[in-house]
């Protein structure tokens, strides 16, 4: 961390030096001394960080102390700890750097971001941390939250070793309470040591041999070949606005105006042919943009991907890892026991080219959209066999695969709805539009889109109904909804903790409801759209058989 | 809520046991005025010092009676609807008025009981309990109980939680 974070401000630095070396002069002399200076006081910043910045892990917590003026601390209980990502850019990677994210359950209200972030600790101490904290031992033994100096030639850590895994410090340097160590987070540079640990790396692995190396088991590699997905993805044309934005932010840093790269030129050209050539000719360059722009972004995103299944030996339940990434590189961590259940997630586009994306629900992984991704977009028939495969630990023998369960249709009514839901807003815009047009004709070229967009609505409409389904399997609730991002959630009976019914004045005239499983893992809550109320209820009554036979007592029970 | 007609437009389950406190209609009720008044009075102000357009004064119109209708009618019907049960197994709660909301929490996966008394519910002797599950969409909350009886219930609900083991995810 301490050489991250000013190397950072330095990088930014660098567009500004290389005017100054092509032109020879800067002309603009306040903008570099206002350079220097923000990277005078980042690195201050920087140090003054890292000298305040511990962590320590004790049997019980996880605890992460900052801040100089505004001094924190913050804790998490080890028994809460779900996942454990590691990240590194490239920049950490040139020091051998992680930044860890310890990720716990929150209780949704309580602590919105429940978890610690160590920016940036040894990537040894990155593994090995994460492999103490989500394996829980029976009895964790106090351990050194230190660093562990890697020397800078050791190869770098493969999952199967733990050089700094060291169960205390030979040396005698634990404190008196001998409950926890404390060290500088993010290991210095050669010569830094932080002076709590001793860097005799070979006498502190030997109490180690009770930590077995883990069995990997392998469930997904990359196949190049999914490439082909990349441009059907939304996130990746949201990627290439990111591209387009970095590199017109870095010709403004270079002072060159897009007029002297003659983009004015080529403007006034295009002006001067016919108009559909226009359009077609700009509509194709930004056709390439996005594809090729969401091939490079799935590259650096996936390249080297693999999920596999680690476990100790004899432990019950092991963890999944998903590893990414070619100049950042990503490592999310699950542990299997906090799995709650899978999703597949078809976007619309996605879908039309026949492929998907499997995601996991577990508690601790936050409700961001990239949250919990198993794999990149793939063939549809691989990620749900993903998605079996990162169950298939926890319920061996469930046949067919939970998100393929043939699911139940929805009554009449939940169709009826979705067209009326879809074609109302349509036609009020149409007629909005029509009355516009009559009384601004300027605006009467608006209604014409406004028809076109009812038969899309239509289509919608009739596309979401065919989505609809739910099925009970003996281990899981499986739902699907959605049209343009339809997906299939296959969620843990057992995970199911509470229950929402919704009924709207216009559900109520369809006699249908809106039943909500409420879990701990991924959105919180997953909802079965516009089923009987007599099904819902049966629903509820067979996952959680307790609630109505004393809870909540049925007036007249119904089949599913 | 009616039941027993051939094809139940209502969820089939016994409503839960309990109703709110009486006196949260007069909560709901200046609630209702409350919020009425919030969009009135900017209205009411640029009427008076400014002079404003004449539709302002039919919207401002619009908005107190509509206020007043409100505060006339909707109480009663959240009263009405409004329930709340704790049995061995579960929370069990109806609310809402439109849009009716059954929620219910399984006691063994109860993390925190709250209890929050409102500046307008003080006024009243009123409080809300809330208890929250380990999820962001589980929260249970009963409005508009007498103090006493959120105090008596959540002092029951947190001994029945304690009693439950494992961390309720």
């Amino acid at each position: 961390m301490l050489v991250v974070a000013p190397a950072r401000a330095l990088i930014r630095l660098v567009p500004v030096l290389v005017v100054l070396l092509i032109t020879g002069r800067s002309d603009d002399p306040i903008r570099l001394w206002i350079s220097v200076g923000i990277t005078a006081l980042v690195v201050l910043a920087g140090v003054v960080r890292w000298r305040t910045t511990q962590y320590r892990i004790t049997p019980e917590r996880v605890e992460l102390h900052s801040g100089w003026v505004r001094r924190q601390r913050r804790s998490v209980p080890r028994d809460r700890i779900r996942t454990v990502d590691l990240t590194a850019t490239p920049l950490h990677r040139l020091f051998r750097l992680n930044v860890v994210v310890v990720r716990a359950a929150g209780t949704g209200t309580e602590h919105r971001h429940g978890g610690l972030e160590l920016d940036a600790v040894g990537a040894a101490e990155g593994d090995s941390l994460r492999a103490e904290l989500l394996d829980r031992v029976e009895v964790a033994p106090p351990r050194v939250g230190g660093d562990a100096p890697v020397a800078p030639h050791l190869p770098a850590p493969s999952l199967a070793s733990d050089p700094s895994d060291t169960a205390a410090t030979p040396d005698g340097s634990a404190p008196p309470d001998g409950s926890a160590q404390t060290a500088a987070v993010g290991p210095p540079g050669p010569g830094a040591a932080t002076g709590t640990v001793g860097t005799g790396a070979p006498a502190a692995r030997e109490p180690v041999a009770r930590r077995s190396a883990p069995s990997t088991v392998e469930l997904a590699r990359l196949h190049w070949s999914w490439v082909r997905f990349a441009p059907l993805t939304f996130s990746a044309l949201a990627g290439v606005g990111a591209i387009a934005a970095a590199a017109f932010n870095l010709l403004n840093e270079l002072g060159l105006s897009p007029r002297r790269i003659g983009v004015e030129a080529a403007a006034e050209r295009l002006a001067r042919t016919p108009l559909w050539a226009a359009i077609g000719l700009v509509g194709a360059v930004l056709l390439l943009v996005a594809v090729v722009g969401s091939v490079v972004l799935f590259v650096e995103r996936w390249w080297g991907y693999r999920l596999t299944r680690e476990s100790q030996d004899g432990a019950r339940w092991g963890r999944l890892q998903v590893r990414r990434g070619l100049l950042t590189t990503r490592s999310l961590s699950v542990a299997e026991d906090r799995i709650r259940g899978v999703a597949v997630h078809e976007p619309l586009l996605l879908r039309a080219g026949r492929g998907a994306q499997a995601r996991v629900l577990s508690t601790g992984l936050g409700r961001d959209a990239q949250g919990g991704a198993l794999q990149p977009p793939a063939p549809r028939a691989e990620a749900h066999r993903v998605a079996a495969a990162a169950l298939a630990r926890l319920h061996p023998d469930v046949r067919p695969d939970p998100t393929r369960t043939p699911l139940t249709r929805h009554p009449p009514a939940a169709t009826r709805r979705r067209f009326t839901r879809a074609l109302v807003p349509a036609g009020l815009l149409l007629v909005a539009t029509v009355v516009a047009g009559e009384v601004w004709p300027a605006l009467g070229w608006l209604w014409p889109v406004a028809l076109f967009l009812v038969p899309l609505a239509a289509l919608l409409a009739l596309d979401r109904a065919r989505a609809l389904g739910h099925a009970l399997s003996p281990v899981y609730l499986v739902s699907r909804l959605g049209g343009l991002s339809r997906r299939t959630v296959a969620l843990q009976r057992s995970g199911v903790i509470g229950w929402r019914v919704r009924q709207s004045p216009f559900q109520r005239r369809a006699g249908v409801v809106t039943l909500e499983a409420v879990t701990a893992a991924g959105q919180g809550g997953y909802p079965v759209l516009d089923i009987a109320p007599g099904t819902a209820v049966a629903l509820i009554d067979k996952v959680s058989p307790g609630l109505t036979s004393s809870g909540v007592p049925l007036e007249e029970p119904s089949e599913i | 809520m009616q039941t027993g007609s051939p094809v139940p437009t209502a969820l089939p389950l016994r409503p839960p046991a309990h109703r709110v406190d009486p006196r949260a209609v007069g909560w709901w009720r200046l609630r209702g005025l409350a919020g009425a008044a919030a969009v009135a009075l900017p209205q009411l102000v640029v009427v008076i010092v400014l002079g404003g357009p004449s539709w302002l004064v039919g919207t401002l119109i619009a908005t107190v009676v509509a206020g007043l209708a409100y505060a006339a009618v909707v109480p009663r019907i959240l009263f009405r609807i409004h329930r709340w049960e704790i049995t061995d197994e579960a929370v069990y709660t109806l609310s809402g008025w439109l849009v009716r909301e059954w929620r219910i929490a399984p006691i063994s996966r109860v993390q925190t009981v709250d209890t929050e008394h409102g500046p307008l519910q003080q006024l009243l002797g009123l409080a809300s309990v809330t208890v929250t599950t380990a999820s962001a969409r589980g929260p249970v909350t009963i409005r508009g109980l007498a103090t006493a009886d959120a105090a008596e219930l959540a002092r029951q609900l947190t001994e029945t939680t304690q009693a439950a083991h494992g961390d309720a995810t």
